[in-house]
């Protein structure tokens, strides 16, 4: 079945199956491979893009339920001169060793700053309950993320 | 597979009684894992997603009408005052990215032993508002609820809306499990006492084939923690043995007897 959505500002068409998930799409279809595939059932948070402006694990979306709707992913998150404080921040911090849930947790990090720019320490544990990183211990995410918030 | 998506309730009720294998995906959140997984394939998948009549929520001559696609975030930031045991539950829901998908509708819809919505709806006696060819019924919550994963939803029915009349008593929702976030509850509990009534309402979860209902007059409170540890019919599983279910509903409701009588 083929679908239109907004990606990043950018309008597309895709053929899809109709079982597939809008980050199969994302990354098999449209060549966004910045969103990870890692649990498909919502629980690591790798996936993480929004959807109408909405933070949502894009494994547990139909694509076709993404028909006439925007997405963000972390691609499309920075703005075109340089990258979003939040990534920024990342580097600063030293938030990043493998890098795998790094998209994901980006993408959280700048939700919840859009909507709480100074979270205390429990708003920002909680705002990111959702995205699993097994190297850091998190101590330099929840860092990058206190720098970022700082920084804006 | 095909994927339909109906723009509005009555076009979702007629293409729900035309194709009766059509499974209903609203946040998505428990079916897209089954299809993720290749645990199921439906042949037809209907899309609640654009039908703006299941959204939100309305209040109507002191009664709440939730729609089925009001999501867990919604529950927490709208209904705090209201039904705040429910927002409590709705705050325990996975995580944001989940709060922000997962329905009201979803929860009753996969019917789980440990879904999160259901004690508090049930201490608040929810009722459940179904749709279908026939017309609209109504059903109590603890009717709904008929077994493991098992709902009075007939084939060609959609969960529309629940109803709840708040009762003001004061009220709260526990739930034990392995750490604090993204947990599912290897015991469950709502409290409400209620001193308008004169009684206090419990409904466990991950304590038997389904959540229940147990009240017991305010007077009794005492003996009220073994009274919902004895009406629990909790199994041993990969999450938590029955005598520890027991033990942890005990320590709930004492916990939360002392909660709502401060």
């Amino acid at each position: 079945m083929r679908i239109e959505l907004t990606v990043n500002g950018e309008r597309h068409e895709a053929d899809v199956w109709a079982g597939e998930s809008l980050l199969f799409a994302l990354r098999e279809r449209l060549g966004l491979p910045g969103s990870k595939n890692a649990c498909e059932q919502g629980e690591c948070g790798s996936c993480s893009v929004l959807l109408d402006g909405t933070l949502v694990c894009a494994c547990l979306v139909l694509a076709a339920q993404a028909d006439g709707h925007e997405v963000v992913t972390v691609e499309g998150l920075a703005p075109e001169d340089g990258p979003h404080p939040v990534q920024e921040a990342f580097v600063q911090a030293g938030a990043v060793q493998c890098g795998f849930c790094t998209p994901g947790l980006v993408v959280a990090a700048a939700d919840l700053l859009a909507r709480t720019p100074d979270p205390t320490d429990d708003e920002l544990r909680e705002a990111l309950s959702g995205n699993l990183c097994r190297c850091t211990g998190y101590a330099k995410i929840f860092d990058a993320v206190r720098l970022a918030a700082g920084a804006s | 597979m095909d994927v339909l998506t109906p723009r509005t309730l009555d076009e979702a009720l007629r293409l729900r009684a035309e194709t009766a294998d059509a499974w209903p995906i609203q946040g998505g959140t428990d079916v897209m894992v089954e299809l993720n997984f290749d645990r199921a394939r439906p042949r037809v998948v209907l899309n609640l997603n654009e039908v703006a009549e299941l959204r939100g929520f309305a209040r109507e001559n002191g009664t709440l009408r939730l729609g089925a696609g009001l999501t867990y975030t919604e529950c927490r930031r709208e209904l705090g005052e209201t039904l705040p045991a429910l927002a409590e539950a709705a705050r325990t829901v996975g995580s944001p990215q989940i709060q922000n998908r997962g329905t009201i509708g979803g929860n009753l819809g996969t019917a789980s032993p440990a879904g999160d919505a259901l004690p508090p709806l049930l201490v608040e006696e929810a009722e459940v508002e179904l749709a279908g060819p026939a017309g609209r019924r109504t059903l109590p919550l603890e009717e709904f609820l008929v077994g493991p994963k098992q709902n009075a939803l007939a084939e060609d029915e959609l969960i529309v809306a629940v109803h709840v009349r708040p009762s003001g008593a004061r009220q709260t929702f526990m739930k034990v499990g392995p750490r604090n976030a993204m947990v599912i509850a290897v015991a469950s509990l709502a409290l409400a006492v209620d001193r308008e009534r004169g009684e206090i309402r419990a409904a466990y979860g991950s304590a038997g084939p389904v959540p229940r209902l147990v009240r017991a007059p305010l007077d009794e409170a005492d003996g009220f923690p073994d009274r919902v540890a004895e009406a629990a019919s909790p199994i041993d599983d990969v999450r938590g043995t029955a005598a520890y279910r027991r033990h942890a509903l005990r320590v709930l409701t004492a916990r939360a007897l002392e909660r709502c009588a401060a």
